[in-house]
């Protein structure tokens, strides 16, 4: 049945109601299995649920609200995309849906069927008209980082809107000079669309809004350190991946209540499982709501997550902006200097990412090392051979998975993963 | 009196159970899987005198929701093989275990501990299931398809680790006038090359435990030794019951972990 609160709207963003609304289903029905049979959790978690059972209704009125009054909508994939000048453009900054599997078939007409599960997911949901944020978009930004999608923008820019940053692939001075002229292309794009100048003092208080959120989703990872820990890992991924369309101001409050709460259970010395529960460390591919299928294989093996080192987790959050600059040259510098300290497996060499792994393992002290990798993403799975060995010499044990979001492989990966989690025990 | 310990190794081709107290095994048997896994069970299990259970193998969460009289724990087949080895060949550094429809290649560290581990992917290419599938185009049973190979002496190169083409390939040599001798020994070549890989992945260390229903198979250990180019004197070290040893190793487990518990 379609939410009648929400149906008019729906409507009139063309989405395809009925299978709208299975999808709402499944969702529905997998976060109640994933989620609410959890026991332990913080209060505070209750926004969450909040939040995110109202993913495609109360923040879509939202983005209509916003529309309404004039504002524009920027729709995202990678956390490359500046959100401080969408923030300072007085534009919505969102991360589209990109975690499930929808309009498989119909994605395949246009993209090869050897292609990982997260580009063909967002072709999919736009083709089959089910995501209401792609349908709210003024404007999409891909960005030249892996070969697949950045030719799938090609595809994807006759359905959408579309602009495509290049993003260099070193961080020599030349791919520098290149990054930020992309930056200002980025910014002069976003004043044409919205017709806002964006100026020094805009950009700075956007800066200091993204700030915010990302001390807050630090604060947040930093507690994990705690053994037992204060929250589960499924419910920290679930935070990272509300960070990608919620208000910022408001999610960078509740997150710090959350933390407060955190903060008086490591006190108490109370957590989400025993002291001495396996501690992991996810690492490698991005995983967009709501795929949760490796977290929650994992911590129903009796092991509990600690750090999500992924583009949703610390690469998204790891470094700030300089907001001290006067002038926009000096802004637009803070901006390229924090965006190239992202170490995403599309750069070569990228060894900088061996040494963050290393170093988020010894500090939340984890056990092991989970390697997500998404089948058919080249950078990502030759990186799990290389972080492997690094690891290997640190004596941090690791487990490379490579899985897409389908559920046919459940069984092998809980093997695996209760077999890594007997071995790290 | 000493408690007594049931392993229970739920595989996709065949359940076997291991009874053990003080070290000591007191029955071994074994039934075929078939459609009906459950019933299986039941039968293996009825009068079973046992303290507790130990399941593994990828039926274990079954066992965990027959709602059993008796205590049932589970853990995987990886920890199970690996302690079964150990228990058998107390100096083993490497478990080959390959079943029905898995492959696993696993590490053991000095003192016997698991250290690393692979599994084959998603399809059961290179397994029992593709020796059993290819015995049936020579249309013998899967027990003789071994010695069978072994009469050939000049193996086609197969490429296809795909079961169903493999079959394809296979049937076109046979078209060929290929010698099927031959071409049995080619895919018996085919799954060992992929195991071998399997094996220096996770760091090929001896000595070598080879488990699991395929280590019957005569002319994949010739193979094996071959193209592991073991040293002189060194041979795989094969239990004397392989489809048994991770039935074995959980009941092993129940053991070990009781001690632990009581001291």
């Amino acid at each position: 049945m379609t939410d009648a609160r929400y149906a008019e709207m729906w409507e009139k963003l063309n989405l395809d109601l009925p299978a709208h609304d299975a999808l709402l289903g499944v969702l529905g029905q997998f976060y109640g299995d994933i989620y609410m049979s959890q026991e332990g959790r913080l209060k505070g978690m209750e926004y969450l649920d909040f939040v995110l059972s109202e993913v495609h209704g109360l923040r879509v009125q939202e983005l209509q609200e916003a529309k309404a009054r004039g504002a524009k909508v920027v729709g995202t994939f990678c956390v490359f995309v500046p959100e401080e000048l969408t923030l300072a453009a007085g534009a919505v900054h969102v991360g589209l849906c990109a975690g499930a599997e929808a309009g498989t078939e119909e994605a395949e007409k246009i993209l090869p069927r050897n292609t990982c599960a997260l580009i063909k997911s967002f072709v999919g949901f736009k083709m089959a008209r089910i995501c209401p944020f792609t349908e709210s978009c003024d404007l999409v930004v891909g960005e030249t980082t892996c070969d697949g999608k950045k030719k799938a923008y090609e595809a994807f820019g006759e359905l959408v809107p579309m602009h495509v940053m290049e993003l260099p692939q070193t961080k020599t001075d030349a791919a520098r000079a290149l990054f930020r002229s992309e930056v200002i292309r980025y910014k002069e794009k976003l004043e044409t669309l919205t017709g806002v100048a964006i100026t020094p003092e805009k950009l700075r208080a956007a800066m200091a809004t993204v700030n915010a959120k990302r001390k807050a989703l630090q604060r947040l990872d930093a507690l994990r350190s705690a053994d037992p820990s204060p929250i589960s890992g499924r419910d920290a991924l679930l935070i990272h991946q509300v960070a990608f369309y919620d208000d910022p101001v408001r999610f960078t409050a509740s997150i710090n209540a959350l933390c407060d709460q955190m903060e008086v259970r490591v006190g108490a010395k109370e957590g989400v499982s025993p002291k001495g529960t396996p501690r992991i460390l996810l690492s490698g591919c991005p995983m967009a709501v709501p795929n949760w299928k490796l977290p929650y294989i994992t911590e129903s093996s009796g092991a509990v997550i600690v750090g999500e080192e992924s583009c949703i987790g610390t690469r998204n959050i790891r470094d700030l902006t300089d907001e001290s600059a006067q002038d926009m040259d000096g802004l637009i510098d803070a901006l390229v200097d924090r965006y190239l300290r992202i170490d995403c497996a599309c750069f070569t060499p990228n060894t900088e990412r061996m040494a963050n792994v290393v170093s988020m393992a010894r500090e939340l002290k984890a056990d092991g090392v989970l390697h997500y990798g998404l089948m058919f993403c080249q950078p990502y799975a030759h990186e799990a051979i290389k972080l492997e060995k690094v690891l290997r010499k640190e004596e941090i044990p690791m487990l490379a998975i490579e899985t897409d979001y389908s559920m046919e492989d459940m069984e092998q990966l809980k093997t695996r993963v209760e077999a890594f989690v007997e071995m790290i025990r | 009196m000493a408690l007594t310990f049931a392993g229970l190794d739920i595989g996709s081709r065949s359940i076997a159970l291991v009874r053990l107290r003080e070290g000591q095994i007191l029955e071994e048997k074994r039934l075929p899987t078939t459609f009906d896994p459950l019933r299986q069970i039941r039968t293996l299990l009825e009068k079973l005198e046992a303290d507790r259970l130990i399941a593994t193998g990828y039926g274990r969460g079954l066992v965990e929701r027959m709602g059993l009289s008796l205590p049932v724990e589970t853990l995987t087949e990886i920890k199970a093989h690996g302690l079964a080895a150990r228990h058998l060949f107390p100096e083993a550094r490497m478990v080959l275990d390959i079943g029905g429809q898995d492959t696993k290649a696993i590490g053991l560290t000095a003192t016997g501990k698991v250290s690393r581990f692979e599994m084959n992917d998603r399809c059961a290419a290179g397994t029992g299931k593709f020796l059993e599938y290819t015995a049936n185009i020579f249309q013998i049973p899967v027990e003789d398809f071994g010695a069978y190979a072994l009469m050939g002496d000049t193996p086609p190169l197969i490429n296809n680790m795909c079961t169903v083409f493999a079959e394809t390939e296979a049937t076109s040599l046979m078209a060929q006038g290929v010698r099927p001798e031959n071409i049995a020994l080619g895919l018996h070549l085919s799954i060992v090359r992929r195991t071998v890989g399997m094996l220096r992945r996770v760091g090929l260390e001896s000595p070598l435990v080879f488990a699991g229903g395929v280590a019957h198979n005569p002319c994949i250990r010739v193979l094996l030794e071959k193209e592991l180019k073991l040293e002189e004197g060194k041979t795989l070290c094969i239990p004397l019951n392989p489809d048994m040893s991770g039935a074995l190793g959980a009941a092993l487990w129940g053991q070990e972990n009781e001690g632990k518990l009581a001291a």
